[in-house]
């Protein structure tokens, strides 16, 4: 007879054959079997965040870095409760988690005992599936399908809530089957012949534009090497959502700039004015699309998407390919070059006047601002940090807000999986913890989370599990006292009535860091600038940057809102004439 | 273009909203008919009635049935998102016009009153299968099934001639012919 094993173990049996290494969590009542377990299991190693949200963005950042599904380990009520905002945070982002969560003992569900709380109900709709084991023998079953179901098709969080009572009760082992039937949830069945209408509209585009979007970078970085191939191939113009930086090379000539609400007035006229729209892997967001009504309104729309449920979900497209993005560019890639009739090289001559256009755009420089010398400009700050970090391979994590914009505005990025910022929930606090994850991922590599003030505090506590790991992450706070996009939409929209968007009682964060045992730096003069940041740089520890900025500045260009693409607001001097009226001041 | 619904969309013309029955096959499991009614509700499409029961004991699977409007890009989209739920098996969708699937929706309605209300009562629901399940000198309970704007009638109907209490069950469907929905 093969040996009993309780369910604390088979947790771990599982978590090992599924290759993970490291667990996000804190422990509580209802997870302290699998905690009195930790220790028996060596290549597993637990890292101890200091509130639950923290664990679940860490594992995030973890997944989004590594390309590996992230695990969170949490207690019944309130652990799991706070990790909520994470999982609905990876839910928007398509990021694959596995969250495992404690509940009471089977008997005393719904009696609203200690700690008790419907998780499985709360995390339905934040999740792409979640189980309640409530018979040992289901245990590892679940856990592996929780593997299969938060990594396959479009990548999400799952959630396994495991009663006291299963974690002690004993049973034999089973190990992973390989792939059964996926149940129709894998989609990537898609025909040459799409691939062939595919490259003919490629190739009869004179005004093309290709837009891409996270779903390359889920895809796995094959996938960007296939896009960039595909696209050097075609010679088209190519845009990018904010999720989907990196992808292609930044500071290539084919890359136009990221487009949306704060994206370049090339791509953004480029998306409104072309004949052929290329969607890779994106969803058609609102900070995209702006107006749908106007949105692209003379184009062919192709949409490449392994979520069938995005297809025709917004803007209805010409030609729909559901499928991995990889495997659609390979093939795609093939097509074009196993063509003969030489469109190769013939079609970027067709699409040269487009170039021209584009590049009369480019002259407008729309990210453009006016530097000064007195003060930090937090344009300027970003500019100069990539300057100086350029030529390692950095990660950067954003909270969200003006800075989060700056950020993906002038920082350039060349490889997929080293931007992770939270772009469909919007969640502040997210980076700081996230870059605990990308540095547990890549513990040589340099990590900085290009952060808020405002946001920043919201999950500062996670320092302290930066400094028990000696993680040397660098928090790179553009300081300028606001919470700067909530007071850049009341300046737009509510006749600058600043209503509680002013921060009144900052902490000094140069002291908030030595009280973490870090090191704190403040720059508060353009001069300074670039001394301190090698300061920042050259030590070897986590680091809570203070960069004093210029608290009036508004992040352009912008669309703003009910307005289509190519009504863009450039600058401070614009927004006279381009004033948001009507129904679009309803809108978000 | 269609209705789609997004923060950025200012409503110009609405497309045209029709009725149309979903029919699910799901593991009848513990939380899944919250997963597909919170699938709904969470989405904001609406629903007018939900028929659920096990139709195979030996598989656990059990068939839903939802009738629900919406505009073809509304009805497209439930239908995705629910193929997205990992229990459920399979979906069908059918106009509610549709001439080769049967609807039917049962009702049970109880007449209190005198002989010639009752008989009234029997006469009027004369078309739809009507059956006597139980009676007493001043009471009759009578189950009728018919399509859901035929029920409503008879509801309107029956009130004055002692119609008291009505229980009903929301539409459920079936092909007809020999095909069956793969």
């Amino acid at each position: 007879m093969s040996k009993l094993y309780s369910g604390a173990e088979i947790v771990f049996k599982c978590l090992e054959d599924q290759d993970v290494e490291f667990i996000f969590g804190y422990p509580g009542g209802a997870v302290l079997p699998i905690y009195d377990e930790l220790k028996n299991h060596s290549s597993i190693k637990h890292i101890l965040v200091r509130h639950e949200q923290g664990a679940g963005h860490a594992a995030e950042g973890y997944a989004r870095s590594s390309g590996k599904p992230g695990v969170v380990l949490v207690t019944s009520g309130p652990g799991a409760t706070n990790v909520v905002t994470a999982l609905t945070d990876a839910y928007m982002d398509s990021v694959p988690l596995v969250c495992i969560s404690g509940q009471v003992p089977t008997h005393l569900i719904g009696t609203d005992a200690f700690q008790e709380c419907d998780t499985t109900g709360i995390t339905r709709p934040c999740t792409k599936h979640n189980w309640l084991v409530k018979d040992i023998k289901e245990l590892s079953k679940t856990l592996h399908e929780a593997f299969r179901v938060a990594t396959t098709g479009r990548p999400g969080p799952v959630l396994v809530d495991i009663p006291k009572d299963i974690q002690f009760a004993k049973i034999k082992y089973t190990k992973p089957k390989k792939e059964k039937k996926s149940n129709g949830k894998l989609h990537s069945n898609f025909s040459q012949e799409e691939i062939n209408e595919l490259v003919d509209l490629i190739a009869r585009a004179k005004k093309p534009v290709v837009y891409t979007g996270g779903g390359v970078i889920n895809s796995g970085p094959e996938a960007s090497e296939s896009l960039r191939e595909f696209v050097r191939m075609i010679g088209f113009p190519i845009t990018s959502t904010l999720q989907g930086l990196g992808a292609f090379p930044g500071d290539d000539s084919q890359f136009i700039g990221m487009l949306g609400m704060h994206g370049t007035y090339e791509a953004n006229n480029a998306m409104h004015d072309c004949d052929l729209l290329i969607n890779i892997g994106a969803r058609f967001d609102d900070r995209i699309t702006g107006k749908i009504d106007e949105f692209s309104p003379k184009s062919k729309k192709v949409h490449i998407d392994i979520d069938p449920s995005s297809i025709n979900k917004i803007i209805k497209v010409d030609l729909a390919i559901v499928g991995d993005v990889n495997e659609v560019l390979k093939a795609a890639v093939k097509t074009i070059s196993q063509k003969k009739n030489g469109f190769k090289n013939s079609n970027k001559q067709n699409v040269s006047k487009w170039w021209e256009k584009i590049e009369k755009w480019r002259e407008k420089d729309s990210l453009g601002f006016i530097n000064s010398k007195k003060s930090i400009k937090p344009q300027h700050a970003v500019q100069r940090l990539y300057e100086l970090t350029k030529n390692q391979d950095t990660f950067i994590t954003t909270e969200v807000g003006q800075h989060q914009m700056w950020a993906a505005q002038h920082y350039k990025f060349n490889k997929p999986n080293r931007w992770m910022t939270s772009g469909g929930l919007g969640t502040m606090g997210y980076g700081l913890p996230a870059a605990v994850g990308v540095q547990i991922a890549h513990p040589d590599k340099l990590v900085i989370d290009i952060a808020g003030e405002a946001s920043v505090l919201m999950t500062m506590q996670e320092m302290s599990t930066a400094v028990q790991y000696n993680l040397p992450i660098k928090i790179f706070v553009l300081n300028n006292q606001y919470m700067g996009m909530v007071r850049q939409w009341q300046e737009l929209l509510h006749e600058k009535n600043y209503s509680e968007s002013y921060s009144e009682a900052l902490p000094d964060f140069v002291k908030l860091a030595e009280a973490y045992g870090c090191k704190g730096i403040k720059a508060d003069n353009p001069d300074e600038l670039d001394v301190k940041i090698n300061e920042m740089l050259e030590h070897n520890g986590p680091v809570i940057f203070d960069c004093r900025v210029d608290p009036n500045e508004n992040c352009f260009p912008m669309i703003p809102s009910g307005k289509p693409h190519n009504q863009m607001i450039l600058g401070p001097n614009d927004k006279d004439d381009n004033k948001i009226t009507g129904k679009g001041k309803a809108l978000v | 273009m269609s209705n789609p619904k997004s923060a950025y969309n200012i409503p110009t013309k609405k497309s045209k909203s029709g009725t149309h029955i979903i029919v699910v096959w799901v593991d009848n499991e513990a939380g899944v008919l919250a997963r597909v009614v919170g699938l709904f509700s969470g989405r904001g499409y609406n629903i007018e009635s939900l028929a659920v029961a096990e139709i195979d004991a030996t598989k656990n699977i059990s068939r839903i049935t939802i009738v629900t409007t919406g505009t073809p890009q509304v009805i497209d989209q439930i239908k995705l998102q629910l193929k997205k739920l990992v229990p459920v098996h399979k979906v069908a969708d059918f106009k509610r016009e549709d001439k080769k699937v049967i609807f039917k929706e049962m009702a049970l309605l109880k007449v209190v009153g005198n002989r010639s209300k009752i008989d009234k009562c029997l006469k009027a629901c004369k078309t739809f299968n009507p059956v006597i399940l139980d009676k007493t000198k001043k009471s009759v309970v009578i189950q009728i099934t018919a399509l859901r704007r035929e029920i409503d009638k008879m509801n309107k109907k029956l009130k004055s001639n002692g119609l008291v209490s009505t229980s009903r069950t929301g539409a459920i469907a079936m092909t007809r012919g020999s095909e069956i929905f793969k």
